[in-house]
């Protein structure tokens, strides 16, 4: 009987040395003459402890973290094959407060199973969803996703529901069902955990939305960042051909559907769902004026579902569980549950799922457990490179789509990067302009050049011309209201609100306080 | 000696493009696998490729051209991308950064006289929460320090 070592082959594992960990385990089992089997699964979701080993035991797992290569061959001598005390041993993981105050619909599998064993899927509650979605009518499957209350979980927070039915009831020669895996958004990786560490659960979604609105292709179209989670994904995909999940019978019904990896080539903006259609139909990824709606004319002008990873990954739960244990869950219009993602110089980053509703400060204090470098928190960014600033004055917004709104922010793909009081806000509202100026497509005018001036503009403030701070408000604007895209639409908003809670930046030589507001 | 000399260069371009032209919008994925082939894009690809797909060379390049990710020139030996997004900052990103700039001798984006290593800037890696990340040619690498990043380049510019 061998024993099961489990080491994460999650990407953020990988980047701490968890190959080299994973190949230390097993020559030291050899030499030793013990019998194991090395699982790479995905990565629990604290980072901190990556790399963290895992061995199977009579009490469950037992983990131990983190594990670097040069540790292993003591660790071994100590018993980790048995479970042995030591150091770095933290226990059963599931029992640590991180994991345990967490609400897991989406997240249920990763770190736990084979991400490539669809066994390990299905005894883990895997198409489970898929098999009460062919026993039903396609409407009856849309009519589910709209009851769920499921919002868009790319940022937009668009109804899911009304997506599907659009597509549902359009009509075309063929129609598409993509999944937007550009996840170029600072501060976050939920998409890229789910596609390593569980890819069968968006496959599983992505299929019951083919079949809802009458798609017979998938397309996921991955950044070139993640070549991890593109090997992931078609491995998975190979597996799931194979098993007869997709297919012209797909999941053993009676409609075809099958899926195909596209990988992005670094360009930001094509996260924006138009400009990824027009990458995915080979063109420059610049963003298409709305209407049409995608839902009508998307993909090679056909009727196109694009929902975001986590938009996808949520719907096999939805279906097993039935709508109403999936809208249970959550605050106001923010139904379910969110995988926020804690990062920056936060002691305990990683993914955190629970229910909409969660405080940014119960967030970052207490599950968060404060800053890594144990200095004070000045700001958090929330929501990515075009979400805004906020001080610890605001942490008593909770999770939710109107509520963030509603304080000038927004949740977007839910990443928190928190920043300590040697952060400079000016710089940082500066570095807004500069990234939108990289990653403008250079459709739109507000976009193109008005990036490039608020970058001088934030400039010449700093320099000390303090009239020009109201020309940087409007400027703003005129991008906030002129822009095509969310890119050039919300570059205002982590400026205006660096601008608005941290003043005292935009002084000339501005001494730094200790945090605002 | 330039890609379109070499014997199989040509050849290797019109196996990629056979490959790939029955996908549905083939641009992409053709471009990557050249650049797989050849480490960039060469230009003799570029009207090769526009014939293949009935498109104008203009769109072939302008989509070539619009994308980060494709090169008109061969990178060095190694490529080393230093995450510059806001969570790596917030952890001592700019620090990394300064030290690799002043290791290697370059600005970002660009080679190192002896052809070694090209230091380029990507923005996140989905490492936000192991910064300062960094991608060194296909494996990524996480936790770093200025310390840590000058191990690193030792390593490859030995």
């Amino acid at each position: 009987m061998s024993v099961r070592v489990f080491v994460p082959g999650d990407a953020a594992a990988v980047a701490v040395g968890a190959d080299r960990v994973a190949a230390a385990i097993a020559s030291e089992a050899q030499r030793r003459g013990v019998a194991i089997q090395i699982v790479r699964n995905g990565s629990r979701g604290l980072l901190e402890l990556e790399t963290l080993v895992e061995v199977e035991t009579a009490e469950g797992r037992i983990g131990y973290g983190p594990v670097y290569p040069e540790d292993v061959s003591g660790m071994v001598e100590g018993g980790l094959f048995d479970g042995a005390e030591h150091p770095k041993r933290i226990g059963r993981p599931e029992e640590l407060a991180f994991f345990k105050r967490q609400t897991r619909l989406t997240f249920a599998r990763c770190g736990i199973t084979d991400p490539q064993s669809l066994d390990d899927y299905r005894a883990h509650g895997g198409l489970a969803g898929l098999e009460k979605a062919l026993a039903m009518p396609p409407l009856a499957v849309v009519e589910a996703i709209k009851m769920s209350g499921l919002r868009g979980r790319g940022g937009a927070g668009f109804p899911a529901g009304i997506k599907w039915d659009t597509v549902r009831a359009a009509t075309g020669a063929t129609k598409y069902v993509v999944c937007n895996a550009d996840e170029g958004d600072s501060g976050t990786f939920a998409d890229r955990m789910l596609m390593e560490g569980d890819p069968f659960t968006l496959i599983e979604g992505m299929l019951i939305a083919g079949l809802a609105v009458g798609a017979a292709k998938g397309f996921i179209y991955v950044r070139s960042e993640y070549p991890h989670a593109v090997a992931s994904l078609n491995r998975a995909l190979q597996t799931a051909r194979g098993a007869g999940l997709l297919g012209p019978n797909a999941g053993g019904g009676r409609q075809a559907f099958d899926i195909e990896v596209r990988v992005g080539a670094g360009a930001y903006v094509c996260g924006e769902e138009t400009a990824l259609l027009e990458s995915l139909e080979g063109k420059r990824g610049q963003v298409r004026a709305k209407p049409p709606l995608p839902a009508h004319e998307g993909l090679f002008g056909q009727p196109t579902l694009i929902h975001n990873v986590l938009t996808l990954a949520a719907v096999p739960f939805i279906l097993a569980e039935g709508a109403k244990a999936y809208a249970d869950y959550g605050v106001g219009r923010s139904r379910g549950t969110m995988p926020i993602q804690l990062a920056g110089d936060i002691k305990n980053g990683g993914i955190f799922e629970t229910a909409f509703g969660i405080s940014l400060g119960e967030l970052i204090e207490e599950i968060g457990g404060g800053t890594l470098s144990g200095r004070p928190v000045r700001a958090v960014q929330v929501g990515g490179p075009l979400g805004a600033y906020f001080p610890p004055a605001l942490f008593d917004t909770p999770m939710d789509y109107e509520a963030f709104a509603a304080r000038g922010g927004l949740i977007g793909h839910a990443g928190v990067v928190v920043f300590n009081d040697t952060v400079d806000m000016a710089a940082q509202a500066r570095f807004a302009f500069e990234f939108c100026a990289v990653e403008s497509c250079g459709k739109c005018t507000p976009c193109r050049l008005g990036a490039v001036r608020g970058a001088e503009l934030v400039d010449k403030v700093v320099a000390g011309e303090v009239s020009e701070l109201a020309t940087l408000e409007d400027l703003c604007e005129v991008m906030k209201l002129g822009s095509l895209c969310a890119l050039g639409g919300l570059t205002p908003y982590p400026v205006l609100s660096a601008m608005q809670h941290f003043p005292q930046d935009f002084r000339p030589q501005a001494p730094k306080l200790e945090s605002a507001g | 000696m330039s890609v379109e000399h070499t014997p199989d260069g040509p050849d290797r371009l019109e196996d990629i493009i056979k490959a790939n032209i029955g996908l549905d919008g083939p641009l992409l994925p053709i471009l990557h696998a050249v650049q797989h082939a050849f480490g960039f894009i060469p230009e003799f690809a570029v009207p090769a490729i526009a014939t293949a797909l009935n498109l104008s060379r203009a769109e072939v390049h302008g989509v070539v051209t619009f994308y980060q990710d494709f090169r008109d020139a061969p990178p060095g030996r190694h490529v080393l991308k230093l995450c510059r997004a806001e969570a790596c900052q917030s952890r001592g990103g700019v620090a990394v950064e300064a030290r690799a700039r002043e290791l290697l001798g370059v600005e970002m984006d660009s080679t190192t006289a002896d052809g070694a290593v090209t230091l380029e800037a990507v923005y996140c890696l989905g490492l936000c929460a192991s910064g300062p990340a960094a991608m060194l040619d296909d494996a990524p690498v996480a936790r770093l320090s200025p310390q840590r990043i000058a191990t690193l380049i030792a390593e490859i510019v030995a």
